[in-house]
C-alpha cells in the first residue's frame, strides 16, 4: 500500500465548509499522513528538515488547498520555496523526490464552465495548475492530474458530501499500484469512472 | 606672589578653564588651550609662574602615566600581542630612521658627536602625551594612524630605558660624581650586571601580570561588594600608584608599567569603573602637564637668536615628518592615515626633558645646548596642535577617504555601537539574541555578584551604575547609536533614560517598562520606543489557552497582533490623559477606572472574527440572493 501525505493549507480552515466537509472524510484514514501547514506553522517559519522527512516517508504528496487568485495560499508557496531545495529536491544531486507521485486537490467557488477560454476566467484549471506541474516535474516525480471541487459557492451540504465520499475513493485507489495511463487522459481525477464504481 | 600653593592652584585652574573654553569655542583641540594657558601665566608674559614650572612638570607627568594605564585598558591582551609586528617595525623603523637623519644634521651644525647623538636621541622620542590625547579627542585610535601611532609611541616608551642606560657611556666626566646629583637615576638596575637588568625587568613585567589577574581583580571584587564609591576610586589610585613605584624602583618607564597594568585589567569587569573614576583626573593631570610645557617656553632664549631656533625647529619637524611618511609608506598606510600619523608624531616628546637634563648632569651638554633643545622640545610640543589643524582643515579635505565613511556592509555588528543596561532575566535574554546576530553590546550592570557569574559563562559585562553620566561616557555612550535599558526597577529607568536623553539626543531609548502605568510615564518622558513586559507575554499564553480549546493557531496569531496594535494605540491615547492627574492617592482608584475603561472599550470579537479574507461565505451568499432575484 502506498503512503499518501496530504499537505493541506488554508488559512481560514475553521471558515470553510467545503474544506471541512471533505477533510472528515479522509484524514484519518489508514496510510495517510493529514499534515495541516497554517496549523503547524502559523508564524510561517517552516521546519524544513522536518518536512523533508516527512516527504521522503511518503509516496505520494497531494496539495490540498483552496485555489485562490488562480493560485495557492501563500504558506504553501513558502513550503514550496522552502523545502524543495537545491541538490535535494532538484539540481544534479536533487534525487530525494523522484519517482513520488505528486497532485493538487483544489477547490474553487466559480464552477467548471467559467474556467475556459469562453469564460470569466479565461483559463483552464489545468492551465493554471501549470507551476505545480512544472514543480513536478523538476523534481522528477510524476504528476496526476487534479482532483477539483469546483463552484462551491453554490453546492449545498449533501453535495459536497458527495465530494467528500469520491476524495475518500480517490485516496483508495491513489493507495493501489495505478499509473497515470489508468487515467485514460482525463482532465480531472473527478472524471474517472473509478470512483463512482467503488 | 607665588608662593601660596592656594595662588598657584588658583591661576592654574582659572588659566585652564578661560583658555581651553576659548579654544574649544573656536574648534581647537584643548592642547592648544593649555599650551597656551601655560604661556600666558608663565614667567615671560604674567609671571605667575616661575622656577617651580620644572616641578609640576615633573608632577604632572603623572598625568602620562595615568593616560597610558587608561590606554592599556582599552586594549586587550590579545589584541596586543597581534600589535607586535607594527610596534617592532614602525617604532624601530621611525627611532633609527630620525636618529640617523638628525645625527648627520647636527654633525652638519658643527656639534661634538656626543652631543649630536644624544639630541638625536630626544629628536626621535615623540610625545605620548600630546599625541594620544589628540588622537583619543578626534576619536582615532581605531584607525590606522591611531593604532600606528600608538605602536611607535609604545616601542619609544620601551626604547627610552636603553637611552637613558646607554647616557653614562658617554660621559665626558667620570660618571659617579654626576650620577650622584641625580638620586631618581639611580635604582635597582643600575647596580646590576645587564644580563640580570633583563632578567629583572622581565620579572618585574610578570608581576604586573600575576598581581593583576590574582591580587587587583579579587581586591577590587572586595571593595565593590562594600558599595562605598570613594573606596573604589582610593582602589584606582592604588593600582595607578603602585605600579609606578614598581617601575620606577626597578627602573623602568612608570608609564610602560602603567600600560601593562592596563592591559592586565582590560578583561576585567571594572574596566568602565576604572575609566570613569581615572578619566577626569588623568584629564586634569595632564591638562597640568600641557600648562607647564607652555610655562617652561624660555622666550629669552629664542630672543637672542631667534633664526637658529626657528631653523633648527623646522628641520627637525622636517626630518621627522619625512621619517614618519616614509615609516607608513613601507607600512602600506593609504595617504590620508600616513598623513594624519605624519603631523601627529612629528614632535619631540616629554621624553627629552628628562634625557637631555640628565646628558647635562652628565656634563655631556652644555647649558646653552641644553637650553636650546628644551626651548624646540616645547615649541614643537605646542606646534603639534597646529600643524595637525592644518592638515585636518586644508589638506585632508583635498586627499579624500576618511576612514570612517567606506565601511563595507558586513561590519554592521561590529560598527555601530549598542549599550545594554542591565543584564537581568530580561536583559541577559535581549544580549544573547543579540550575541545570535554577532552584536556584541557593552553591558551594564549593578550587581557584582552577578557580573562575576556571567563573566564566567563567557559574556562581556561590566559593573557599574548606569545613572552616572561619566559612567555611561567611558561605556561610549557618545559614539552609541543605541541605548537599552532592561532594569527592573522603574525609578532607575527614568534616570537613566532622562539622562541620555537630556546629554545625547541622538542616542535611540529601547526601553522596558513594567506596566502600563510605567510605560505612560515614559511616553510622557518622549520616549517611543516602549516594551511592557506584561503585554507580549500574557498574551502569549492567552493564545496557547485558545489553541488548546481548539481555535486555529493562525487565526489566533492574526488576532494576538491585532490585539497589539489596538493595546499600543490606547496607551498612548491614554498617557496623554495620565499626565493631567498626577496625585498618588488616587493612583489605586484611577487604575481601577482604567481597568474599567480597557474593558468596556475592548473589541470582544476583534477584528479578525468578521474579516472577510480567505472567506467564501459572504460571496455565497451574495450570489444565493442574486439568483433569488
Amino acid at each position: 500500500m502506498k503512503k499518501i501525505l496530504v499537505l493541506f493549507s488554508h488559512p481560514k480552515f475553521e471558515k470553510s465548509r467545503a474544506n471541512n466537509i471533505l477533510v472528515n472524510n479522509i484524514k484519518d484514514k489508514e496510510g495517510v499522513t493529514f499534515h495541516d501547514l497554517y496549523e503547524a506553522y502559523p508564524d510561517f517559519h517552516i521546519d524544513v528538515d522536518a518536512e523533508k522527512e516527512l516527504l521522503t516517508k511518503h509516496d505520494i504528496i497531494i496539495w490540498h488547498h483552496p485555489f485562490y487568485w488562480y493560485s495557492c495560499p501563500p504558506l504553501m508557496k513558502q513550503w514550496i520555496d522552502m523545502v524543495l531545495e537545491f541538490d535535494w529536491a532538484y539540481g544534479p544531486n536533487g534525487v530525494a523526490l523522484k519517482g513520488k507521485t505528486c497532485l493538487n486537490v483544489i477547490t474553487t467557488g466559480g464552477s467548471r464552465e467559467l474556467y475556459c477560454s469562453q469564460g470569466s476566467n479565461s483559463f483552464s484549471v489545468n492551465e493554471f495548475l501549470r507551476p505545480f506541474e512544472q514543480t513536478a516535474n523538476l523534481c522528477g516525480m510524476t504528476y496526476f492530474p487534479p482532483f477539483a471541487v469546483m463552484g462551491t459557492h453554490l453546492l449545498n451540504d449533501e453535495a459536497l458530501k458527495e465530494h467528500a465520499v469520491q476524495y475518500s475513493n480517490l485516496i483508495d485507489l491513489l493507495q493501489k499500484e495505478i499509473t497515470l495511463s489508468t487515467f485514460n487522459g482525463c482532465a480531472f481525477l473527478n472524471d474517472i469512472p473509478q470512483l463512482k464504481t467503488l | 606672589m607665588t608662593g601660596s600653593i592656594l595662588f598657584q592652584a588658583i591661576v592654574f585652574l582659572a588659566g585652564a578653564i578661560i583658555c581651553v573654553s576659548i579654544a574649544k569655542r573656536l574648534g581647537l583641540s584643548s592642547v592648544i588651550g593649555y599650551l597656551l594657558a601655560g604661556v600666558l601665566i608663565g614667567p615671560y608674559i604674567l609671571g605667575f609662574i616661575g622656577e617651580e614650572g620644572d616641578d609640576i612638570l615633573h608632577f604632572a607627568e603623572f598625568g602620562v602615566v595615568m593616560m597610558l594605564f587608561l590606554i592599556g585598558l582599552e586594549i586587550e591582551p590579545k589584541n596586543f600581542w597581534k600589535m607586535r609586528k607594527t610596534i617592532l617595525g614602525m617604532g624601530g623603523l621611525q627611532v633609527v630612521g630620525t636618529m640617523l637623519l638628525s645625527y648627520m644634521f647636527f654633525t652638519l651644525l658643527d656639534f661634538d658627536w656626543k652631543v649630536s647623538l644624544v639630541i638625536s636621541m630626544a629628536v626621535a622620542l615623540s610625545s605620548t602625551a600630546i599625541a594620544m590625547q589628540t588622537i583619543k579627542e578626534k576619536g582615532l585610535m581605531d584607525t590606522t594612524s591611531g593604532s600606528s601611532s600608538f605602536s611607535i609611541l609604545l616601542f619609544q616608551d620601551i626604547i627610552v630605558i636603553f637611552m637613558l642606560g646607554a647616557l653614562p657611556l658617554l660621559s665626558n666626566a667620570t660618571a659617579p660624581s654626576s650620577a650622584d646629583n641625580h638620586e631618581e637615576h639611580l635604582n635597582l638596575l643600575d647596580s646590576l650586571p645587564i644580563g640580570f637588568q633583563t632578567l629583572a625587568i622581565i620579572l618585574s613585567v610578570v608581576v604586573i601580570v600575576f598581581t593583576g589577574k590574582y591580587l587587583i581583580v579579587p581586591m577590587l571584587r572586595k571593595v565593590a561588594k562594600t558599595g562605598v564609591r570613594e573606596l573604589l576610586i582610593a582602589a584606582a589610585f592604588l593600582i595607578v600608584f603602585a605600579i609606578s613605584f614598581l617601575m620606577e624602583y626597578v627602573g623602568l618607564s612608570p608609564a610602560l608599567g602603567a600600560f601593562l597594568g592596563g592591559v592586565v585589567l582590560s578583561n576585567s569587569e571594572f574596566k568602565h569603573e576604572l575609566e570613569s573614576t581615572l578619566e577626569p583626573f588623568k584629564n586634569l593631570l595632564l591638562g597640568l602637564f600641557f600648562m607647564a610645557v607652555g610655562a617652561s617656553i624660555n622666550f629669552i632664549v629664542i630672543a637672542k637668536n631667534p633664526f637658529t631656533i626657528g631653523g633648527i625647529l623646522v628641520a627637525i619637524i622636517a626630518l621627522k615628518a619625512i621619517v614618519l611618511f616614509i615609516t607608513g609608506a613601507i607600512f602600506k598606510l593609504k595617504l590620508d592615515q600616513k598623513l594624519l600619523l605624519t603631523f601627529g608624531l612629528a614632535q619631540i616628546g616629554e621624553f627629552a626633558f628628562v634625557l637631555l637634563s640628565f646628558a647635562f648632569s652628565l656634563n655631556i651638554l652644555e647649558q646653552d645646548q641644553m637650553d636650546l633643545m628644551l626651548v624646540i622640545t616645547a615649541l614643537t610640543m605646542s606646534l603639534t596642535p597646529i600643524i595637525g589643524l592644518i592638515n585636518e582643515r586644508f589638506i585632508l579635505p583635498k586627499v579624500g577617504t576618511k576612514e570612517s565613511i567606506k565601511r563595507p556592509m558586513d561590519h554592521v555588528a561590529k560598527s555601530q555601537k549598542i549599550i545594554l543596561v542591565g543584564f537581568g532575566h530580561f536583559g541577559s535574554t535581549v544580549g544573547r539574541f543579540l550575541r545570535s546576530y554577532g552584536v556584541e553590546a557593552t553591558i551594564l550592570d549593578q550587581d557584582s555578584n552577578r557580573v562575576d557569574f556571567l563573566r564566567k559563562m563567557g559574556f562581556e559585562v561590566y559593573y557599574g551604575d548606569a545613572t552616572r553620566l561619566d559612567l555611561l561616557e567611558s561605556a561610549g555612550i557618545a559614539e552609541a547609536k543605541m541605548l537599552i535599558c532592561t532594569v527592573e526597577n522603574p525609578s532607575i529607568t527614568k534616570q537613566v533614560t532622562k539622562l541620555v536623553k537630556e546629554h545625547y539626543p541622538n542616542v535611540e531609548l529601547m526601553v522596558r517598562a513594567k506596566n502600563r502605568y510605567e510605560a505612560y510615564d515614559l511616553l510622557n518622558l518622549g520616549i517611543d520606543n516602549i516594551y511592557r513586559e506584561t503585554l507580549d507575554t500574557s498574551l502569549s499564553l492567552a493564545k496557547d489557552v485558545l489553541s488548546k480549546m481548539g481555535f486555529r493557531k493562525y487565526t489566533l496569531n492574526k488576532q494576538v497582533q491585532n490585539f497589539i496594535k489596538y493595546d499600543e494605540d490606547s496607551l498612548r491615547r491614554l498617557a496623554k490623559e495620565s499626565k493631567l492627574d498626577e496625585n498618588y492617592i488616587f493612583k489605586a482608584r484611577k487604575e481601577i477606572e482604567e481597568q474599567e475603561k480597557l474593558l468596556s472599550q475592548d473589541f470582544k470579537r476583534g477584528i479578525v472574527e468578521y474579516d472577510n479574507h480567505w472567506d467564501s461565505e459572504h460571496i455565497r451568499k451574495a450570489l444565493e440572493k442574486q439568483n433569488n432575484s
